[in-house]
């Protein structure tokens, strides 16, 4: 048993030792839209957020969230209100087959908590982390979509953080 | 006013917010009336022979253990692969149906316990002893059977001329083998089912792109009467071929469904649907080209080698590119396969195209080079009058006009004919010539308007990703002049009318043809309705229009809503369907596209990064320019994948592949995508289909990877005949 926040509502997880948070998620009622990619920590499908950061659902136990805060896709909108991530990812046609989607946008907000943070990747130079596309790029690159709307997903993802500039929108 | 929803409308799928918030319900994720007892799948682990040993009763012990099938247990199924006179997709997939083992990693065993952690564990504990046999594993050029169709019903073997007289007589020639390996689909989405047996009917919520052959190849393999048997399929996370027929898993979570009578829920963990689901085979493909001095093509030869799995007739026509792309004097084009005793060979995105695009444009290059002749002018000079693989006339032909357009648009012309050098990076711009065939697929379709305005429209069809529901949204809006958010579409349920399903780019085009007809019924029948309206008697019904939920005639106008109360009262409804006519014989239909790549390669690594893509694509209408744009977007990322990354690496010795997840097997991630323009050419072609589109989820696949390919080769001078381009094989040969 886990003592958790789940999008903000105190639950009891029933957590076998072995079954990590993503299989746990995905038993209880109306939380399966945390997706089972890969089971390896390799697809970023099960990207939710626990205590603000992003991780693969897949690779932390359920134990080990006792008195965790986990946000999964359904607890970053307010009720049937969109959270704008995910009016952008419509806009932009950021998804086909909508599988990967709910780890993109949870992976995509975390990210830019990141950056706003400061904290900088593989693309940093030395100055100051500016949200770019080569940033956004390299730090959703845990995150695969087979259907390649990756193009998409960026434009979607600048656009939220009002960084689209004069690229224009995708398909007009 | 111009309704937001019309046909060619960047409309925003309508099932966006379903997807975006986790919403959408995919095969695992239905909520049932009682919580579904799970399976895990028990796999051999050699290539062929038979099941000496099973010992189950650990498992069976084993907390939280239902039950465990074998062939000793199972419910009685017809053997695998009959009746012999069905298609792939209709015939038995029995599984535990004997002690034979069929291939690496069949299933030999399925525990059933109460939750996913119980059933797995006690997989382990099953014991299987195996007996191996005598097994054949992979293919080459040594592939020597003659196939009796290729997919598509295409002639494994096509001649047109004296090929062997006109090669020999070139003033130029070329004669290459290139070589792709074997590819899995990889959707995102593993393989799933949840089965319900109430004793007399089998609920079957799954991810298949076909239901109507879902349904008959349950009948098929279970021995059930198909009217008792129910598939749904509303979302698919990803199909790409791989969920055309219906898989391992699904088979065995009905099975346990029927001997337990409880719901059972199958998933495949992604390690198994390496070899659970279909893949794509390896080929080699021998191409030699014959051409005059100044760059005319006169002679094409395509050989293709590839693998069939052992008792699953599929032959892949690699050499489909060859035989229509362009012109020449003489044309042969064969394929040969081997038995192998592999998983299942199947269609992956693009059968033939997207792997026979890959060598024979690099081919189709090699020789601009040999002829000193700038690889797009080359192309340009050999564009062909009528198909030189059936000669037949084409449809409409719009590839030359791609690859102008296209050249322009990414500065073709700035273009070194010898690469640049910036630096430690090797700069290279390639291009490939991308057509794909246009298919038309019997299609139905129901609608219903009823009094409250909304109009309900129901096929078995599916939506794999590529928009369906919301491209069937645009054609009904346009056609009755209605809003969007009056239009449910209603698919992925064999209890709807049957449908084309999704696969070979035929999906949007045919079951869009089947509402636009019915739509068109029910116009008539509400007009019909009007002229019976004394208010409306000297209307001008020459000129009706379906606008803004209302029946316009000239200056008067009667709401539909009102028309279905005199005529229904409750509601009105429409049959529609479309099929083949007379024009898919005559004529060769093909989409179109040009594509470019620039390519940095890193001088002292080899490291090969994309640094632009660039499509022009023909198309025929597009029904929206937002989720069309997405598709030969996806196609493309294919391409990069498949020119750079992807292989799967075969174990000959035990038949397995060995890098089954995704930090083994790449894929394209995001970074390895640059900025992408895609433009369209729009032209109905009116020939293809009532609604005058094309195939596109197929279209920017078959020739993506070739143009990257062509770069590398502009950028470096080094020639990789064997994909995927890696940079082991670059290194060695750098400048």
């Amino acid at each position: 048993m886990a003592a958790v926040s789940v999008n903000g509502q105190d639950v009891t997880l029933n957590a076998d030792p072995r079954t990590t948070l993503l299989d746990t998620l995905r038993e209880q009622p109306g939380l399966t839209g945390t997706k089972k990619g890969c089971d390896h920590g390799q697809c970023g499908a099960c990207t939710v957020l626990l205590d603000g950061r992003r991780v693969n659902a897949c690779l932390v136990l359920a134990v080990q969230c006792e008195g965790c805060e986990v946000t999964t896709i359904e607890g970053l909108g307010q009720g049937e209100q969109l959270h704008p991530l995910q009016q952008a990812f419509i806009r932009h046609d950021g998804f086909q087959c909508g599988y990967c989607t709910p780890g993109q946008v949870c992976s995509a907000y975390a990210m830019l908590e990141e950056v706003a943070n400061g904290e900088p990747s593989d693309v940093t130079g030395d100055g100051e982390v500016r949200l770019c596309p080569a940033e956004v790029r390299e730090r959703m690159s845990g995150n695969l979509c087979r259907c390649g709307a990756y193009a998409n997903i960026v434009d979607a993802i600048l656009d939220s953080a009002g960084e689209l500039g004069q690229r224009g929108e995708a398909g007009q | 006013m111009m309704n937001p929803a019309a046909i060619g409308q960047p409309f925003d799928r309508v099932d966006g917010p379903l997807k975006v918030s986790g919403a959408a319900t995919y095969a695992a994720e239905h909520p049932l009336d009682h919580q579904p007892l799970v399976g895990w799948i028990v796999e051999a682990t050699i290539p062929a022979g038979r099941i000496k040993a099973l010992e189950t009763s650990a498992a069976e012990a084993s907390a939280g253990v239902v039950a465990v099938l074998t062939h000793r247990n199972s419910p009685s199924q017809v053997p695998f692969g009959e009746p012999d006179d069905e298609g792939r997709f209709t015939q038995s997939r029995a599984m535990l149906g004997s002690d034979h083992i069929r291939y690496h990693g069949f299933p030999v065993a399925l525990v059933i316990a109460d939750t996913l952690a119980n059933a797995r564990h006690a997989a382990g504990l099953v014991e299987v002893t195996c007996e191996p046999a005598d097994a054949v594993t992979a293919a080459g050029e040594e592939a020597d059977e003659k196939p009796d169709e290729l997919d598509g019903g295409l002639e494994a073997d096509i001649t047109r001329g004296d090929f062997e007289q006109a090669y020999s007589s070139a003033e130029v020639t070329l004669d290459v083998t290139y070589s792709t390996p074997n590819q899995a689909a990889a959707a995102m989405e593993p393989h799933a089912t949840m089965a319900v047996y109430d004793g007399n009917e089998l609920w079957v919520y799954t991810s298949v792109q076909l239901i109507g052959p879902a349904v008959q190849v349950l009948a098929n393999t279970l021995k059930l009467n198909p009217d008792r048997i129910r598939v749904l399929s509303p979302y698919i996370g990803g199909g790409f071929g791989s969920k055309l027929g219906l898989h391992n898993e699904a088979i065995l979570a009905c099975l346990g469904a029927m001997y337990l009578e409880r719901p059972v829920k199958v998933v495949q963990h992604r390690r198994q649907v390496f070899h659970n689901a279909p893949h794509r085979g390896n080929s080699v493909q021998r191409i030699r080209l014959g051409a005059s001095r100044d760059g005319k093509l006169q002679a094409i030869s395509h050989e293709s080698f590839m693998p069939t799995a052992r008792g699953y007739a599929f032959a892949e026509p690699s050499g489909a590119p060859a035989r229509t792309t362009y012109r020449t004097d003489a044309l042969v084009s064969r394929h040969r396969v081997k038995t192998v005793d592999m998983s299942l060979i199947d269609s992956c995105r693009a059968p033939g195209h997207a792997i026979g695009s890959l060598a024979f444009e690099s081919a189709i290059d090699e020789m601009a080079y040999r002829c000193g002749q700038d690889p797009v002018e080359f192309r340009l000079a050999n564009m062909p009058e009528k198909d030189p693989g059936s000669g037949k006339p084409f449809s409409s032909h719009d590839l030359a006009e791609c690859l102008r357009e296209g050249a322009a648009r990414f500065g073709w012309g700035k273009r070194q004919p010898q690469g640049e050098v910036r630096g430690r990076q090797l700069v290279g711009y390639g291009v490939a010539s991308t057509i794909r065939m246009n298919i038309l697929v019997k299609s139905k379709t129901r609608i219903r308007l009823s009094a409250d305005g909304t109009l309900t429209a129901w096929a078995n069809m599916t939506d794999i990703g590529t928009g369906t529901y919301t491209i069937l949204t645009q054609v009904a809006a346009d056609l009755l002049g209605l809003p969007a958010e009056r239009i449910e579409i209603e698919l992925g349920d064999s209890a709807y009318p049957a449908s084309c399903g999704s696969g070979g780019s035929f999906g949007a085009g045919s079951s869009g043809s089947a509402l636009r007809d019915a739509c068109l019924r029910l116009r008539e029948k509400l007009v019909e309705i009007a002229r019976k309206q004394e208010s409306l008697k000297d209307a001008d019904f020459d000129g009706a229009l379906f606008e803004g939920g209302k029946l316009v005639l000239g200056s008067k106008q009667v709401s539909l809503t009102e028309l279905v109360r005199q005529g229904g009262p409750d509601y009105l409804e429409a049959d529609g369907k479309v099929a083949p006519g007379e024009d898919r014989g005559k004529y060769s239909q093909h989409s179109y596209g040009a594509q470019f790549a620039e390519v940095h390669v890193d001088r002292d690594t080899g490291e090969v990064r994309v640094q632009r893509l660039l499509g022009v694509f023909s198309a025929g209408r597009i029904l929206n320019r937002k989720t069309a744009r997405s598709q030969l977007l996806g196609g493309m990322v294919w391409g990069v994948s498949y020119a750079l990354l992807e292989e799967l690496m075969l174990d000959e010795r035990y038949g397995a592949f060995m890098n089954r997840d995704f930090a083994e097997y790449h894929l394209a991630v995001n970074r390895d995508i640059p900025e992408v323009e895609i433009h369209f050419r729009e032209q109905p072609d009116m020939r293809s289909n009532p609604l005058g589109s094309k195939g596109i989820g197929e279209l920017s696949i078959s020739g993506a990877g070739a143009a990257v390919a062509n770069a590398v080769y502009h950028a470096t001078g080094v020639r990789v005949r064997d994909f995927p381009i890696t940079l082991d094989k670059l290194l060695e040969q750098l400048p």
